[in-house]
Order: C-alpha cells, then structure tokens, then sequence
C-alpha cells in the first residue's frame, strides 16, 4: 500500500471514529441541581479522532513493508509443516506438565488456583466449540446454551434425584448432546450468516426459557445450594456427618479450603485432558475426517457417500456434550447458578478462543483461553478501562496473527502412518 | 451396468435434462460430449441424486436408484470426480485419499493406497501437500485417486483434461484407459475435449440442450461429419 492510500485509508477511519465518539465520548450529561445539563468534551474527541489516524496510518505501513517481503510458507501451507507440528506437540507437552504440577507450585494461592480453573473451564468450552466451528466449519454463536443446559441438569438431577456428581456427568453430557441435535435439525440446510443468527436466537432462547420457567429451574433467582463433587465419598467440609470422614480427616491434614480447589482444579484438568483426546481421537476416526470434509467442500464430502445430515448432527451434538460437562463442572464449582451466567456474551467470548486459538487447534484454544480470561484479571487494578486494553489486544492479535495463535491445521496423518508402494 | 430412461432434471425453472436415455455396459468407457451448457455435468450429479431427477428412473446393476439419498448412492459403487476436481484445499494429499476411502472397508486400505499411488506416481511424491496447493493436473490426479479409493465398479469422470497441458491429458486418459483394462472399472466420461476422448471411448453419446442426439461407436461418431463440425474443428 502507498503511503497516499495508507493516508486515505487512516482518514476514512478517523472519521468512522469520530462519528462514534462525537456522541459517546463528546457529550456527557452533568448534574446542573435542577435540571439535567449538557457538558462537551471535544478535545477528548480530537484526542480519539488523533489516535485512531496515527494508529491506523502505522498499522497500515508497517503491514504494507510486510507484503512485500515473501512470506509464502505461512500463507500456502505447502509442505506439511514438519517443524511447526513438532513446535506445536512440544508445546502442548510443556502445557500439559506445567498444568499438572501447578497447584503444588508456591506461588499457587487460592487467587492462583481459582483462575486456572476459569482458564480450564474456557480451555474446555473452546475444545467443545472448536468441534463445531473449527473442525466441522459451522459457525455457531449459541453454544452457551449447552453450557446452561449441562449446569442446569447437574443441579436439577442433584437436588430432585439426589443424583452425585459423577452420575449426572454423563446425563448432562447427554442432555446437551440431546440439545445439540435438537438445534442441528432445524439448521442443517444452512452456513455462515444464517447459521449463525440462528445460533444466536437458540442460545437466547434457552437462557429466556430458563429465566422465565419459574417453578422449574428457579427463574431469575437461579439455583442455590448445588451440591459439591465428594473425593471417592469423601466430602470438602469441616466436618463430616455422624459416621463419615471428610477429606482432611481421612488424610489426616489441617482444614483448608484450598483443598476444595486444588480438586476442582484437578478434576476440571482431567475433564480437558479427556475432551482434548477424544477429540484428537476423532479427528482420526471418519466421523471426525467427515466433520472436516464437511468444512472444506459439502459436493466432494457427499460425492464420497458422507452422510451430510449425519455429519453435522454428530458435529453438534458431540460439540455440545463437552459443552454439558463444562456446563455440569461450573455449577458444581460455583454452587449456584443462574440464567445471568449463560448470556451471549459467554457464546462470544468461547467463539473468540476458537477463533483467536486459530480455527481447529487445540493448542491454541489453550493459548487464547489463557490470553483471554487472564487479560482482564491482570488489568484488573484499571477499573473501567480494562475492557479497553482487552479490545486493544484483541484488534493486536488478529493483526499480529490474522488466522490466530497457530492457523496452520496440522495434518492427522503422519509420515510415519505412509508406506512406500512396492515398485 | 447403468440404465437411464427418460432421465429429467430441472432447476427451478430451466429444464437441464429433457429425457434422457443412456446404458453403460460393465467394463465399458462410454463418453458423452456435447457444448458448453449442454447439460453434461448435471447429467453426472442427476445419477448421484443431487439435484434429484424430476422424472425418469435410474438404474445400477438392475437396482434403482433414483429415489436414493446420495450418499447411498455413492456408497453402491459409484463414485465420481466431480467437474472442478474439488479437492479438499486444506488437507493434504494423503488426507484426501483417506477421505475417498471413508465407506470403503478399512481392511482395504492400504491396498488401494498403494494401487492410486502407483497408478499416479506424482501423487506419492506429493503426499504430504495440502491440496489446494497442487496444479491443476495435480489436483485432476487426486481427485481422479480419491474417487478410486473407494473401489468403484463404476467411476463418473467430469471433464478431466480441463485446463491440462496436451501432453497431461494424454497421460490422464492413458491412466482412465490403465484403469478400465487391468481393473475392469467400468468409465462414464464426460468431456469436451471429444477428439480424445471418442478415440478413448467404447462408445459415445452427444448431448445438446439437455437431449441425446446421436450415439454410437466412438469411431463412428469420430468419423460423424456432425460431430466433426460442432466438436472437432480445428482439432
Ligand atoms: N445450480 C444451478 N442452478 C441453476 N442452473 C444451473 C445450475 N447448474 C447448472 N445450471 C444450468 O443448467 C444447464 C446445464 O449445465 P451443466 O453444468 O450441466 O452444463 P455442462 O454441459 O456440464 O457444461 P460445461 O461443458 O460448460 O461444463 C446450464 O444452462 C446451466 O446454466
Ligand atoms: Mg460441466
């Protein structure tokens, strides 16, 4: 891009900034005593309008220097990207261990420990998701219904059947799968935008019937008092019922409450570990080879007898089983859950790991998860502009890495899998 | 082998096929030429069931299938590589032929891995490249092996010298011709290129408008001054 156009393009842009800031920045309601007065802020606006262009315009050139010099391998693909595949498992190893010893590191306080768990909840639900969107290309933005369905069943099968947490797992799981194909139906003759708004409408859907189904799933008060996970029967109290041990008897340890966490911390470790080797299984499997098919061309998949609608059934409803067992997980965790938790700001931020994570990648739904629920804790002490600092990261990334963390998708065969034909 | 009578296809309301009649005999290579817009590669997806026929019946092997899910269809024997070769541009070589094999039995395998990897050697070297970076005649070859993966009794080939070199296109039906004599698959060839592929073809069929109007003998129809001035000019 010439600089004449990278000028052009960075005014354009500083006059789509200054008509969203003229009036949300610009002009501010003030207490006058009586009456409600008006109060302007241009010079906040020209700073705004200023930062816009110069950004844009330095955004613009450095990118313009990049084009120009040959960056071909990470566009094409060509090869099989022996070196990346090999970086990318060496991570996902280093990953995997530091996840394992984390909670015995001593830096590891409650603070530590709760907010690996969010990270692993996401890590989950962006593995779940990635099914959906990543491998099987359906866009879907009402995933944080199966979400909601997978708590709400947890708490409802718990306190009306007296069901335990390992029990309902697997229902939950199946409720949302139930779910999933539910919503898979009506949509499977649709893609990208329609797909997609019918998603959004279907996530409401689920979070209204629950706000509104009062005598069922509790309404806008939610679900109190959901039962915790025990350890093999042994639960996380200070003291035990007549005739039972809790867990710091049994071991013989000083109460703490970090106990609690550190299980939950281990237990929700153990559910991503699973959900990240069933779904690497698949993808090897033909269900999963369909799903991916499916994403690249629906002609060829059906000209190759892959049942389209049974494809994008199992897309949906496997997605949407992960989805309940985070969903089960999170209302264990936070023993109380409510219609407020399952919002489509949820759905957006899960589709945001999948997509900064880079479509299809495991590794980088960690990354971006981690990226993504870590941001704003760490900017915490900035109050309101912490959501500022966290659009500006995401607007960085996708510049930095427009395809996400890692865009190549790495090949499920090997070399090793491939034998030469006989000559 | 495949028997359609009075075949129609219609999309909204353009009729593509007016009543199509047509046999490919086992171990036959039957061509159907015919101009731009003729009707040819709806013809091709019609027997797949996609778009589904409007009237007229279908048959493979005595059965009929005209009413079948396309993915029954392509699962009785039939497979095809469709106009456009549509490879699957992110995956690689190897993933491609995998897919072909999706409703094969997997005890086969390996077997015709080997088999397309011989029958298409440039294939083998390329294992490991994603498909949308293959050329054109590459991508022609795969999608030509991926269809062969699943061992056909009978392969639908749309215009598979499209955009090919001579000498390519040569080599392309030499390998149509390899398959159908040493594995007895039998070969329904659409293609404009009909100097070649009437020289290939058992017999032949010319379409115009969504109609059959002449067939016969590849030689015959080769020799056919009609043919020689719609298709062959300058050929
Ligand atoms: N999806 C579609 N929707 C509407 N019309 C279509 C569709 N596909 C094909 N047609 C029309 O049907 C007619 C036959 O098309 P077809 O693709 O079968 O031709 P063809 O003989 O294969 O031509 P070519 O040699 O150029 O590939 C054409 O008039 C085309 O415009
Ligand atoms: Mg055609």
């Amino acid at each position: 891009m010439s600089p004449l156009h990278a000028v052009r393009d960075a005014a354009i842009a500083a006059f789509v900034a200054l008509a969203v800031a003229l009036p949300i920045v610009g002009v501010r309601t003030v207490d006058t005593g009586a009456v409600l007065g008006v109060d302007f802020r241009l010079d906040w606006v020209a700073a705004i309008v200023a930062t816009v262009f110069l950004g844009r315009l330095c955004v613009l050139l450095w990118m313009g220097r990049r084009e120009r010099a040959p960056r071909q391998a990470g566009m094409l693909e060509t090869t099989a990207l022996g070196w990346l595949a090999l970086i990318g498992r060496f991570l996902a190893y280093g990953i995997m261990g530091f996840a394992l010893i984390l909670p015995m590191m001593s830096f590891a306080d409650r603070y530590v420990v709760d907010t690996a768990t969010q990270v692993l909840i996401y890590v989950m639900l962006g593995w779940g998701l990635n099914v959906v969107v990543g491998l099987a290309g359906l866009l879907d933005l009402g995933y944080v219904a199966f979400y909601a369905v997978g708590a709400y069943s947890y708490a409802l099968l718990a306190q009306n059947f007296g069901l335990n947490f390992w029990q309902c797992l697997p229902l939950a799981g199946l409720f949302a799968a139930f779910f999933g194909i539910l919503l898979g139906f009506p949509v499977l003759r649709l893609r990208g935008d329609y797909l997609a708004i019918v998603t959004l409408g279907f996530g409401e859907m689920i979070r209204i019937i629950l706000n509104n189904w009062a005598s069922f799933t509790g309404g806008p008060n939610g679900l109190t008092s959901i039962p915790r996970p025990s350890f093999f029967g042994l639960e996380f109290s200070r003291s035990a019922p007549e005739g039972e041990q809790t867990f710091h008897q049994f071991f013989g340890l000083e109460y703490s409450t970090l106990h609690r966490l550190v299980f939950m911390y281990y237990l929700i470790l153990i559910l991503a570990f699973l959900t990240s080797w069933a779904v690497g299984r698949m993808r090897k499997l033909p269900v999963g080879r369909a799903w991916e098919a499916l994403r690249e061309d629906e002609i060829a998949c059906q000209s190759l007898g892959i049942n389209r609608t049974m494809t994008k059934l199992t897309a949906f409803a496997i997605g949407a089983s992960f989805g309940g067992f985070a969903g089960s997980f999170f209302a264990t965790r936070q023993g109380f859950i409510s219609p407020e938790s399952f919002t489509f700001i949820e759905s957006a931020t899960i589709l945001a790991i999948v997509v900064l994570g880079g479509m299809g990648s495991q590794v980088g739904v960690v990354l971006a998860a981690t990226v993504l629920v870590l941001l704003p804790e760490v900017f915490r002490d900035l109050a309101h502009y912490r959501m500022m600092v966290f659009g500006l990261a995401m607007v960085l990334i996708m510049i930095w890495r427009p395809k996400g963390f890692i865009g190549a998708r790495v090949p499920s065969i090997r070399l090793a899998d491939f034998r030469r034909p006989a000559a | 082998m495949l028997e359609v009578r009075g075949l129609q296809a219609r999309y909204g309301a353009i009729e593509a096929l007016r009543g199509i009649d047509l046999d490919v005999k086992a171990g036959e290579i039957v061509t159907l030429i015919g101009a731009n817009g003729a009707g040819k590669s709806t013809l091709l997806m019609t027997l797949c069931g996609q778009p589904r026929a409007s009237g007229g019946s279908v048959r493979f092997e005595g059965r009929e299938i005209t009413r079948l899910p396309t993915f029954e269809i392509m699962r009785l024997g039939i497979a095809q590589s469709p106009e456009g070769r549509r490879v699957f541009p992110r995956m690689t070589v190897l993933e491609n032929l995998k897919l072909g094999a999706i409703v094969a039995d997997p005890a086969h395998y390996a077997a015709d891995l080997d088999r397309v990897l011989t029958l298409f050697p440039r294939l083998a070297e390329r294992r490991d490249q994603r498909g949308g970076t293959l050329s054109g005649g590459e991508q022609q070859m795969l999608a030509i092996g991926r269809a062969l993966m699943s061992r056909p009794r009978l392969l639908l080939l749309d215009e598979p010298s499209l955009g090919l070199a001579p000498l390519l296109v040569k080599q392309i039906f030499a390998t149509v011709r390899e398959i159908n004599e040493n594995e007895g698959v039998t070969v329904f060839l659409v293609e404009q290129n009909a100097f070649h592929a009437l020289r290939l073809a058992h017999r032949g069929y010319v379409m115009v408008n969504g109609r059959i109007t002449l067939s016969g003998p590849g030689s015959e129809l080769l020799a056919n001054p009609e043919v020689r001035s719609a298709y062959l000019e300058g050929a």
